[in-house]
């Protein structure tokens, strides 16, 4: 396994070749894991931020106290960053024209006066 | 019952808690990476935290003093520190061992106050649970992580293990006066109960990490903290810990 950057984020940018490739091992490094925070049951997991690791185990200990030690959180995510697959920067041109499909937007579908009424009739 | 003996056993806790919350914060910035810093800093400040909460119940509880002034004031033959608590930081591998084995023994103990007759520390033992959870998942971990990684680092474990478990080990060092009354009146279950509960606890992760624990036959605990007999380390401990304070300890804050 190599890689240019250490940190598969950079990596991800394309930031154009800067001398020789560094070539980590496996297992000879720490792993970046990408952590994602859930602040009450049943809610989306929000990615926070990164931490260092040599596991996964490792991983969660840490983001516990990097991304949770402070106000509300019900349960944590680790991912390693290596493992995430995204779009390469140049490729936003295929979402360019979302913003005049608008009719593919859900907002024009008015639901709240019927959801209100119904709550009122369980009432 | 007579609060004299409940007063003993919150104070041995406390001050071990205090104690080795400050050593742990010593790591603060010096930590082998970030990540671990700032872990390793948060729960020096959680046992911190537990100190207080245990020289509160004193103060609201037990007609005690006023915990920052019990904190640092005291001389330091009153305090009822262990010697495990004291030593200084020397290399990680020691102060991750030192985690380990005192949280476990902080884990066990007050487990067994979650039945405790005495209200106060019931509902401590209760409050504190998640965080002493926390404990001892980051100090097993790292003591699996560390002793499974490569050869130097496990020699460096075991080394650690074979320095510090008589000292761990006097951190069950039972009260010659109140011991009894404690366990009669079901404060707590008693040290030596403890001390077994800890072995149990200790033994299966050692083995999976491949670390022997020695022969607790050849291993004589170190006592004499709960009697207030210490080591040289503390003294220094105590006059920095209480620089700030002790500039007024009048001022209020």
């Amino acid at each position: 396994m190599s890689n240019d950057s250490l940190d598969p984020r950079v990596n991800r940018l394309k930031l154009g070749v800067a001398g020789e490739a560094i070539r980590v091992e496996e297992g000879e490094n720490w792993n970046i894991y990408e952590v994602f925070h859930q602040e009450k049951r049943g809610a989306h997991h929000e990615h926070v931020g990164c931490v260092h690791a040599p596991n996964q185990e490792l991983a969660l200990i840490f983001a516990k106290e990097q991304f949770a030690r402070r106000k509300k959180c019900v349960n944590l995510w680790v991912v390693k960053s290596a493992d995430i697959l995204a779009f390469d920067v140049e490729d936003e041109d295929m979402f360019a024209n979302n913003a005049d499909k608008n009719y593919r937007d859900a907002s024009g579908f008015k639901v709240m006066e019927k959801i209100n009424k119904y709550k009122q009739s369980k009432k | 019952m007579n609060t004299t003996a409940i007063k003993d056993l919150i104070i041995k806790m406390a001050d071990d808690e205090l104690i080795l919350g400050h050593r742990n914060s010593e790591w603060t910035g010096l930590g082998p990476v970030m990540e671990e810093d700032i872990a390793f800093s948060s729960m020096a400040q959680d046992k911190i935290g537990h100190a207080l909460a245990l020289y509160q119940i004193l103060h609201e509880q037990l007609d005690g003093v006023d915990p920052d002034r019990f904190a640092f004031l005291r001389a330091e033959k009153d305090f009822r520190s262990s010697h495990l608590v004291e030593m200084p930081n020397g290399e990680y591998d020691f102060s991750l061992m030192r985690h380990f084995l005192f949280d476990h023994a902080e884990a066990v103990r007050y487990e067994s106050l979650a039945a405790s007759a005495f209200e106060p520390l019931k509902s401590l033992a209760f409050k504190i649970k998640g965080e002493l959870k926390y404990h001892t998942l980051h100090a097993n971990a790292w003591v699996m992580q560390l002793s499974n990684a490569n050869e130097e680092s496990h020699a460096r474990m075991q080394q650690a293990l074979d320095n510090t478990i008589a000292l761990a080990a006097g951190i069950f060092e039972p009260s010659e006066k109140w011991e009894s009354d404690l366990i009669s009146y079901e404060i707590y279950p008693g040290e030596q109960i403890l001390f077994q509960r800890w072995i149990e606890r200790i033994s299966p992760i050692l083995e999976q990490a491949s670390l022997r624990l020695p022969d607790l036959k050849t291993v004589t605990p170190v006592y004499g903290g709960r009697k207030g007999y210490h080591t040289i380390y503390l003294q220094p401990l105590l006059t920095e810990m209480g620089e700030v304070y002790n500039l007024d300890a009048e001022a209020s804050w």
